[in-house]
């Protein structure tokens, strides 16, 4: 069984949902990204999502676009992301992690020897915004092949039949996009996300993780009630931002954020 | 060539190139946009609702131009002008964005945005917004609301709100992750026109057909004017809308040749150009595949030209296709040779030319010197050189 299918069913069993931060590689610095993972799985998340930087974020919103930008100053790349990866399985070797970005870095690297570049790393999972299970195929099957999950995205305006679609070719778990919009957008509406799971519920056994404009404890733990796991990005980023000459200060503050939110998600409600 | 050219597959694929690259929420509305195009294409309504409007207000057809006196000093090939520079608002562009504009009005979008580059395809886009009383936003990369102020102005006195894009490069590139960020946002109310062949199906396929009309124009004149078919095609190629406006009708003409001119900036060994098809790579970027300027990594590497519609890292797919199946060629021309055309068509001919038309003119130059003087080159003069005063005469020292 795969880590994330093993960490969804571990959750399920004791009745919790998954906390997953996003952060980007190398933000700010390269040396920054595995204390910061580790500290992370300290504060009790359950799978990270690792953002590969890339010049053109277009489904990002200005918070992970300067995420990334910090990044790309330093030089990380995806090669490099995956060396953040290889780093962190050192110490770690049962929290997931997810790559998150774009398709370009991958084209670049070559669908075959990022398939096995990734497996080498021990990476669980990889979400690709702006490749669609249509265009996906092959890279999708190199993955597969390597045990690693493809995790694909629903947005509110998604179908029936691209939900139907999306859980027989996703594994791992499926990310809904909780609002039209960029991500760190501040537009949510619980109950719109209410009903488009209902429906998404009913079309997949797939675990579902939301994410797109998780700010606080409050708004994690109910969108936790929804899905089986909850991301939250721009609001960690953010504490990045605001301490860019206090690395340290900025992970704590991160993972008081993530505590709270463990915290909340937690609590009998 | 013998087989019919079919491009794209339905799923919008030039070859290996094109397709639908694109962040789940935005799979519907392409799907809603290419349904409706598909259905008003052959719809007899909106077509001869689109003639109508490409003849009195665009005002189409645009004239083919013999420049006599230009031909006879380059002692070559006879060459000819399409006159896109005439049309209203001063650029093929215009084209497409009444094209766009009357599909965004049958599916009841209220909204409109663009990107734009050098300001005409923003200025094209709030001119019809305009006219079908839609809210309309376009946006601009913050170096290009510098150096193309005049569109600028002319954006806002049209009633569109200009926004200018602080990240990344802050240019056409920038202009257009903006734009599909805010399509994601408003994607219920908002139609997003696209100004060149690229961005993901069915965009390349769509803005094509729109401007194909160039080509169609072109060769029933040249006919009319030398009673055979041109010898050479020859166009800019930023995205690459005016260009395979203009070749797109001539493909299955094997005879003619089609040349697309990129632009080399500094020079492409400088590294500092925007000639994706002459230097880059093929990856994947604002929804399609194509080629593109990336660095080993795959991320997108800043670009450089004088002309900023030509100021982008990408190319449309199907120029993509049409290089590596040899269809057609991709030169390219340096800021100073594009120069040399701008000034030489400027004082040959009366023209004042637009800077990215400006690198037609410049490959011209070179091209029809080795051709005979009973072979036509057509020459797309996509548009005219107003916006580009303000550029041209800070190159002279002098304030305006």
């Amino acid at each position: 069984m795969s880590r994330l299918a093993n960490t969804f069913e571990h959750l399920a069993k004791t009745g919790r949902k998954a906390l997953i931060p996003f952060v980007t590689a190398g933000d700010p610095t390269p040396e920054f990204t595995v204390p910061l993972m580790h500290a992370m799985v300290a504060a009790g998340v359950d799978i990270i999502e690792l953002g590969v930087p890339f010049s053109d974020p277009m489904a990002d919103g200005p918070v992970i676009q300067r995420a990334s930008e910090r990044a790309l100053a330093h030089k990380m790349s995806l090669k490099r992301t995956l060396v953040i990866a290889t780093e962190f399985r050192k110490t770690n070797q049962h929290t997931p992690i997810v790559l998150m970005g774009y398709l370009n870095p991958i084209e670049a690297m070559g669908y075959e020897a990022f398939a096995k570049a990734a497996q080498n790393a021990e990476v669980d999972g990889i979400l690709t915004v702006d490749l669609p299970p249509e265009e996906g195929q092959q890279c999708r099957e190199l993955l597969q092949a390597r045990g690693i999950d493809s995790i694909f995205l629903l947005a509110p305006n998604s179908s029936e039949a691209r939900i139907q679609k999306m859980s027989a070719l996703g594994s791992g778990y499926i990310y809904y996009v909780s609002l039209k919009g960029v991500t760190g957008a501040g537009h949510l509406d619980i109950t719109d996300v209410e009903n488009k799971l209902t429906l998404i519920r009913a079309n997949t056994s797939l675990p579902i993780a939301i994410g797109f404009g998780v700010k606080d404890a409050a708004t994690a733990k109910l969108i936790s009630a929804l899905g089986d796991g909850v991301v939250v990005g721009s609001a960690l980023i953010n504490k990045i931002e605001a301490n860019l000459t206090d690395v340290e200060r900025a992970k704590n503050e991160i993972c008081d954020c993530l505590v709270a939110m463990r915290t909340a998600m937690d609590e009998r409600s | 060539m013998t087989e019919k050219y079919t491009m794209p597959d339905d799923r919008g694929h030039f070859g290996p190139y094109g397709g639908m690259f694109v962040a789940e929420t935005l799979i519907p509305a392409l799907q809603e946009l290419n349904d409706a195009y598909q259905h008003y294409l052959d719809d007899p309504d909106f077509v001869a609702e689109l003639d109508a409007d490409l003849q009195y207000y665009v005002g189409r057809p645009s004239p083919l131009y013999h420049a006599e006196r230009w031909s006879k000093a380059l002692g070559g090939a006879q060459i000819y002008l399409k006159r896109e520079d005439l049309n209203h608002t001063g650029s093929h562009k215009i084209n497409n964005t009444v094209g766009q504009a009357l599909l965004a009005k049958r599916m009841g979008k209220t909204r409109i945005i663009a990107e734009t580059g050098a300001g005409q395809h923003g200025v094209a886009t709030a001119t019809v917004a305009a006219r079908l009383g839609l809210e309309c936003v376009v946006y601009m990369g913050a170096v290009d609301v510098a150096r193309q102020s005049l569109n600028v102005y002319r954006m806002k006195l049209l009633g569109a709100t200009v926004v200018p894009v602080e990240s990344g490069s802050k240019t056409l590139k920038d202009a257009l992750n903006e734009a599909l960020r805010d399509w994601v946002t408003n994607v219920d109310n908002t139609f997003y026109i696209i100004g060149t062949v690229a961005g993901p199906h069915p965009y390349p396929a769509m803005v094509r057909d729109f401007q194909a009309i160039i080509g169609r124009e072109t060769k029933q004149q040249c006919y009319a004017a030398t009673g055979r078919l041109p010898d050479a095609l020859v166009a800019c190629v930023g995205g690459g809308s005016n260009a395979i406006g203009l070749f797109y009708p001539f493909i299955n003409d094997a005879s003619v040749k089609m040349i697309g001119v990129e632009a080399a900036g500094d020079g492409v060994l400088t590294g500092r150009h925007s000639a994706p098809l002459c230097a880059g790579r093929p990856g994947v970027l604002h929804g399609n595949r194509t080629y593109l300027m990336a660095d080993d990594d795959g991320e997108i590497i800043e670009t450089h030209s004088i002309s900023a519609g030509l100021d982008y890292p990408g190319v449309g797919p199907e120029h993509a296709w049409l290089k590596d199946i040899g269809r057609a060629h991709y030169a390219n021309i340096t800021d100073e040779e594009a120069l040399t055309g701008f000034y030489a068509l400027t004082r040959m001919e009366g023209i004042i030319p637009a800077l990215e038309s400006s690198h037609a003119m410049a490959y011209t130059m070179k091209l029809a010197p080795t051709m005979k003087q009973d072979e036509t080159i057509i020459i797309n003069l996509s548009g005219r050189g107003d916006k580009d005063m303000q550029t041209m005469a800070k190159r002279e020292g002098i304030e305006l």
